[in-house]
């Protein structure tokens, strides 16, 4: 699952450096993420997963790096 | 927020208001000159430390209390008012988000004991409004730092104790991984680049200028800018700017008030024209005091959660407040000037409107609407369904 939220970082995220080097810890807010590019993450997270996030879910946490991504993800029942 | 059972500071406020503040409004604006006067009672009512703890030796008034204090002020002079809220809304940064023990000194030895004047840089040239993002950085040499800013505008940063900057965390750093740094005399210096005459808030002496601070790295404050802009700076902004609107609305709606019964004493039994527009200009008034107070009572009630206060909802109803009460305040005061007519338009009349219409121009910009909006669709693309 890391891999195809990378692929949604990589492809959405518009951040300045390779996301493949990224670890699953690191703030991806401090990696360049900004509140405009994460919510074209947030939309192609919901058509990779076939999910939707609920508005509690909306905040900067769930989205602050890789790891958490993956927690909402399973959260709300995605697969791999 | 009731008139009837007001706090000491809501109290000396109201007095500063219209015995200091009013009487200097018409030359604070006239040769765009810092509201020296009404800061020096302030001072000498400790008022400018209004929301620091009681444990640090603040007030510890509510943000309620200072939208008050803010709304009193800035019907008499829109200027005034301005200033205590963008100084109370760093205090409230470093209240909330100044946890090293540096920084707490600085709460009670500068802004308590000496009743330090706080501004804020946080636009910067190339950048326009995006405050976002920055393309200055902290330069960190052990444990000192250094920092240059090309801020297009400073509110009152001729007269103030310290400037709150931003910056991004290294020079390594993408634009949006921002730090927050206190910048304190005498360790900052300000080299003006730009005047400030401007169409309103023309005593705010919001100059622009070369900044070049530096100092021990335990003055950067240690969560990222984007976590305190969402929990504290931005929310705190927009709530006391459209507490300084709600004031200036108080006035105009009183002086369209006052003019209304002029006309009516002068055709008793009959109900002038103007009245139902001043009927009209009250819903109004209404509206916006209602949002203010919304907004207020939303982040008291949140305020302790840090989660909340970082959702996309809680957001965006900031940024609606911020919208909606800027654009009102404008629609405001320019109906109360169709209803007061050539009298509202003399300089020289006791229900002249034309300062309020000018410092109203200024709400829409000061942080662009559209920018405001331009983050907001964002959010709705994904909140709000
Ligand atoms: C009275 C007053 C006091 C101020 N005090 C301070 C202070 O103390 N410290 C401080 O840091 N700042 C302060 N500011 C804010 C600052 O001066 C301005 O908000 C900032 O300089 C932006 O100026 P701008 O309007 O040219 O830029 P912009 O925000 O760039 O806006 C200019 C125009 O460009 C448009 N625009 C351009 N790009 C975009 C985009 N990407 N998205 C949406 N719209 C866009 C806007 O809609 C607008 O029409 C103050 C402003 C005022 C009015």
């Amino acid at each position: 699952m890391e891999e195809r939220i990378r692929g949604v970082l990589a492809q959405h995220g518009r951040m300045p450096v390779d996301v493949a080097g990224i670890s699953d810890r690191a703030d991806l807010y401090q990696a360049g993420l900004t509140s405009h590019a994460s919510v074209n993450v947030m939309l192609a997270l919901e058509d990779e997963f076939e999910i939707e996030f609920p508005q509690e879910m909306l905040k900067k946490k769930t989205f602050e790096s890789v790891s958490a991504i993956r927690q909402a993800l399973s959260e709300l029942g995605a697969t791999v | 927020m009731s008139h009837g059972e007001e706090s000491p500071a809501v109290a000396a406020t109201a007095r500063i208001a219209s015995e200091i503040a009013a009487p200097a409004a018409a030359s604070v604006d006239r040769d765009a000159r810092f509201p020296k006067e009404a800061f020096d009672a302030l001072r000498e009512e400790k008022l400018l430390s209004a929301l620091v703890p009681e444990r640090f030796g603040g007030m510890g008034a509510s943000l309620a209390e200072v939208a008050r204090m803010v709304s009193l002020l800035s019907r008499q002079c829109a200027s005034t008012g301005m200033i205590y809220a963008m100084h109370q809304i760093q205090v409230a940064c470093l209240v909330r988000h100044g946890t090293t023990p540096v920084l707490e000194d600085y709460l009670r030895c500068e802004v308590v004991a000496r009743q330090a004047l706080l501004a804020s840089a946080t636009t910067e040239i190339g950048r326009g409004g995006d405050v976002r993002s920055s393309t200055c950085a902290v330069d960190v040499e052990g444990d000192h730092f250094r920092l240059v800013k090309q801020a297009p505008v400073i509110s009152y940063g001729e007269v103030a104790d310290a400037v709150l900057v931003t910056a991004r965390r290294t020079p390594e750093s993408p634009p949006n991984d921002q730090v927050l740094v206190l910048c304190r005399t005498p360790s900052v210096t300000l080299e003006p680049r730009s005047g400030w005459d401007t169409l309103g808030f023309r005593g705010t002496c919001s100059l622009g200028f070369l900044l070049e601070a530096a100092g021990s790295v335990d003055e950067i404050l240690p969560q990222p800018y984007g976590d305190i802009s969402a929990q504290t700076m931005l929310p705190t902004s927009h709530l006391l700017w459209a507490s300084v609107w709600l004031g200036m609305a108080d006035e105009a709606l009183s002086r369209a008030n006052a003019f209304v019964r002029s006309e009516a004493r002068k055709t008793p039994d009959t109900l002038p024209p103007s009245a139902v527009q001043l009927a009209e200009l009250a819903a109004l008034h209404h509206q916006l005091a209602a949002s203010v107070e919304l907004g207020i009572s939303r982040y008291c009630s949140i305020a302790d959660d840090e989660e909340e206060l970082t959702t996309m909802l809680f957001a965006l109803e900031m940024n609606a407040l911020k919208v909606s009460g800027s654009t009102l305040v404008a629609e405001l005061v320019t109906r109360a000037l169709q209803i007061c007519g050539i009298s509202g338009y003399r300089e020289d009349s006791p229900y002249s409107l034309g300062r309020l219409l000018r410092d109203a121009y200024g709400a829409a910009l000061m942080v662009s609407n559209h920018r405001i909006n331009t983050n907001s669709a964002h959010m709705l693309l994904v909140a709000g369904r």
